[in-house]
């Protein structure tokens, strides 16, 4: 299993950096390029619950991102001291009455779930663990 | 620094946002003003250019909804169009085509305004 980390800002424009990162792991882990895309899609819309929901957009908070892959699948681990994620909240986004409301949001969540093939959630000493597995086979 | 960026122009009335780079939860508020300095000034007639957008997230894509019904109940609308794949592949997964007009030229989406 080979791995990579880093840990930044809780700031919006370090989602370009996070995107980079990941997408250099994606790449070397094997990944094609269109799966690339969708990973990293994934761990920004991921990244942007955090800094918006766990840190209620508060810019001088600490992320942590870590990947690991073999010849089978990458795992993607974000971690952030911030307040609890209950994805037990989550509800599929119905898009038309969404638009008549003039509401958004809710989009990040059905992303992540369409685009990976697994999605965790745990509460660990205080912290948030979000979990994003794909695997190489099905990419 | 920012790698996004928005360049306007008017083609019969109908206003063009050619959009250029990654949009994602940083600039979408870039976005968000433009569009709605535009419907603010009486512009609803209005054609989103995806051509050069390599990258799109939510918060992309939330901008769109947010204010595609202040445009319709004034008789206008917001068309997209030319997105690549990768780009269409995320408003696809998230049940826009069924809501929204996205075609695949400019001049097909400019043409949609006058039936």
């Amino acid at each position: 299993m080979q791995n990579d980390a880093i840990r930044l800002n809780s700031a919006t424009t370090n989602l370009q950096v996070i995107r980079d990162f990941v997408s250099a792991s994606a790449r070397t882990a094997g990944f094609a390029d269109d799966t690339v895309y969708k990973i990293q899609l994934a761990v920004d819309e991921a990244c942007t619950n955090v800094m918006k929901h766990s840190y209620k957009n508060d810019p001088t908070q600490d992320i942590g991102i870590s990947v690991s892959w073999d010849g089978t699948k990458l795992v993607v681990e974000i971690t952030d001291s911030g307040l609890p994620f209950d994805p037990g909240q989550y509800h599929q986004p119905d898009l038309g009455t969404f638009i008549k409301q003039k509401k958004r949001g809710g989009l990040g969540i059905h992303l992540i779930r369409s685009l990976m093939d697994e999605v965790r959630y745990d509460r660990k000493n205080d912290k948030n663990l979000i979990t994003l597995i794909k695997e190489l086979k099905k990419s | 620094m920012s790698n996004f960026s928005i360049e306007i122009r008017e083609d019969r009335n109908i206003k063009i946002l050619n959009l250029s780079g990654y949009l994602d939860a940083h600039n979408s508020n870039e976005l968000e003003d433009q569009l709605k300095e535009l419907i603010d000034a009486g512009f609803t007639r209005i054609v989103v250019n995806f051509s050069n957008l390599n990258y799109i997230a939510s918060a992309g894509l939330g901008v769109f909804m947010a204010y595609i019904e202040d445009v319709r109940e004034q008789s206008g609308d917001i068309k997209l169009c030319e997105m690549t794949d990768k780009v269409y592949t995320v408003f696809d997964l998230l049940g826009f085509p069924v809501l929204y007009d996205i075609t695949r030229s400019e001049l097909e989406a400019i043409e949609k305004f006058k039936v």
